[in-house]
């Protein structure tokens, strides 16, 4: 399976470092999230991987290959990092099939990308008049033109409306399902903890964490679960090793035990749940957490 | 092949092309038709050395001094709405190969520059001299000696621009500094020639406008006794611009 492997990856413009001395990998089967505040250098690293920008040293490889020296780059990976560059008077049928035909690829595979992205109705409207979630969509259908094992999103869900995001959502965890390796930029950490299953993290262009979706949960946040039950659990989850106290409104605020083994063990003992919910939020605090050295500007506290 | 098929795809599948096209040939012929309407009144009035120097074919072709403007619009523009759109990042994920992307995009454009240029050049040399004919002043035939050469020449100067344009394009990266700049190499140099040092002026022979533009003519010009040495060297000029825009497109980020 296709990888994409980044090794000491550093990008100077004039003085500054915009990445400095950058090593992950992207693994095939999951959805890898690449985080970190605006300016972090996620963009930039996108480019050097799709060899849009000329690394200042290290390498990156997909596949073991250097980007430019893949025959057929489409059919090897996918990568959208501006939506909104297409040009505006062409069609989205045309704007595809130059790709597609850019490639050696069939015209076929544009009318199944275009359905599998739900635009097969407007394949003959000229572009300019999308709207930014049909533009999205515009730009991974192109992506998907060589049916590619590695795929690349810089900032994907930028500027889309629930229900788009929530398409664009499951479109990347269907792709990692089929086996591809994807990597989605972000910012916004809530937004990974529902799409990603690994994390990289980024803060002025340098390594910050590069950890499973779970381990960082573990590490940094509480790893707690918030239990309502009808019926007394509290005794039955401290003699399965787990840590109680009380939290607000009759809820108990478990850590130790993950929400699966405790609604296991309600059922086992009869005890009807009213709430099993595990405690995301402290993502968010993880991630300010993770990256606070690093922002590029920050707001005094009001 | 498949870059240039993809090319050509992009080219033809924007109106703006066929536009530019439409526009080549509607101001190129209307221009040929007003520079024609005053021939017979100038040849009448002129002196016997103004008639032993009446060209009618350079005189039908004159509309080159527009038409090289509006190609080269289309080879600008193969390059820079690339840029101003940011479909070049996109495009250059598709083909990381990037000599081979420019070379597509300079073959396409000049290739439809050069069609189209050369159609005007005949279409312009026909309706000028049915114009002249008209107005009873002498008017040459298509196999009068240095006629097909002009006309013929004619196409290959448009399509030089045309070539020098995509190179201007891919230097500058905007329509806006492309067009400026291309405008100053056909208009403004050409224009203030006369304020550039005697070292200088070896150049205006191959210069656009100037020198190269000797193909034009049937009568012979002594400053210019060979004018395909002219209009080579004019190529050979948009060359050392070509060259310098495939390195740097080549070298510079996107």
């Amino acid at each position: 399976m296709t990888r994409i492997e980044v090794r000491g990856l550093t990008k100077r413009y004039g003085a500054d470092v915009v990445v400095d001395d950058l090593s992950f990998s992207v693994e095939p089967g999951q959805v890898t999230g690449f985080l970190g505040p605006n300016g972090a250098g996620k963009s930039t690293t996108m480019k050097m991987i799709i060899g849009l920008a000329a690394p200042t040293r290290g390498t990156v490889t997909v596949g073991g290959r250097r980007y430019q020296d893949l025959a057929v780059p489409l059919t090897e990976v996918g990568a959208l990092l501006d939506a909104s560059a297409v040009h505006g008077a062409r069609t989205a049928y045309d704007h595809l099939l130059a790709l597609a035909v850019s490639n050696g690829l069939s015209r076929r595979r544009v009318d199944e990308v275009l359905v599998r992205t739900g635009l097969e109705g407007v394949a003959g409207r000229r572009a300019g008049g999308f709207s930014l979630g049909m533009r999205q969509r515009l730009g991974i259908a192109a992506t998907l033109l060589g049916d590619p094992d590695v795929l690349i999103f810089d900032e994907p869900v930028n500027g889309l409306d629930p229900e788009g995001i929530r398409w664009i959502r499951d479109f990347m965890r269907s792709l990692a399902a089929e086996g591809r390796a994807v990597l989605v930029s972000s910012h916004l950490m809530s937004e990974m903890a529902q799409t990603a299953d690994h994390l990289v993290v980024i803060g002025r262009g340098r390594l910050i964490a590069d950890m499973g979706m779970a381990e960082l949960m573990h590490a940094n946040g509480d790893g707690t679960v918030l239990v309502r039950a009808g019926e007394p659990l509290a005794h039955h989850l401290t003699a399965a090793g787990g840590t109680v106290r009380d939290g607000l409104e009759g809820g108990l605020v478990v850590s130790g035990l993950s929400g699966e083994e405790i609604g296991k063990l309600a059922a086992y003992h009869g005890v009807a749940l009213s709430e099993l919910t595990p405690q995301r939020a402290s993502l968010e605090d993880a991630f300010m957490e993770l990256t606070k050295e690093s922002v590029e500007y920050q707001g005094a506290a009001v | 092949m498949n870059t240039l098929h993809a090319e050509w795809i992009k080219l033809r599948s924007l109106r703006s092309t066929w536009y530019t096209v439409a526009c080549l040939f509607v101001l190129g012929l209307g221009i040929t038709g007003l520079s024609m309407s005053g021939a017979g009144t100038e040849y009448r009035g002129g002196t016997d050395a103004d008639r032993a120097a009446w060209d009618p074919t350079s005189q039908s072709l004159k509309t080159f001094i527009v038409a090289q403007l509006i190609v080269g619009v289309l080879g600008i523009l193969v390059v820079t709405s690339e840029f101003a759109t940011g479909l070049m990042q996109t495009t250059l994920a598709a083909t990381p190969q990037r000599h081979r992307l420019l070379a597509a995009k300079a073959i396409v454009a000049t290739g439809v520059a050069a069609v189209a240029g050369q159609v005007l050049m005949f279409v312009s040399f026909f309706i000028g001299q049915a114009l002249l004919a008209g107005q009873d002043v002498p008017y040459a035939h298509l196999g009068d000696p240095g006629v097909l050469k002009a006309v013929v020449g004619g196409g290959l100067y448009l399509s030089a621009i045309a070539l020098l344009a995509v190179g201007l394009g891919a230097i500058l990266r905007a329509t806006a500094g492309a067009l400026a700049t291309l405008v100053g190499i056909v208009f403004l140099v050409p224009a203030l020639a006369g304020l550039f040092p005697d070292w200088l002026q070896v150049i205006f022979d191959f210069w656009p406008t100037l020198g190269a533009a000797a193909i034009f003519g049937t009568v012979p010009d002594e400053s210019f006794p060979h004018p395909w040495l002219n209009l080579g060297g004019l190529w050979l000029g948009v060359a050392a611009v070509l060259t310098a825009a495939f390195v740097v497109f080549r070298r510079r980020d996107v």
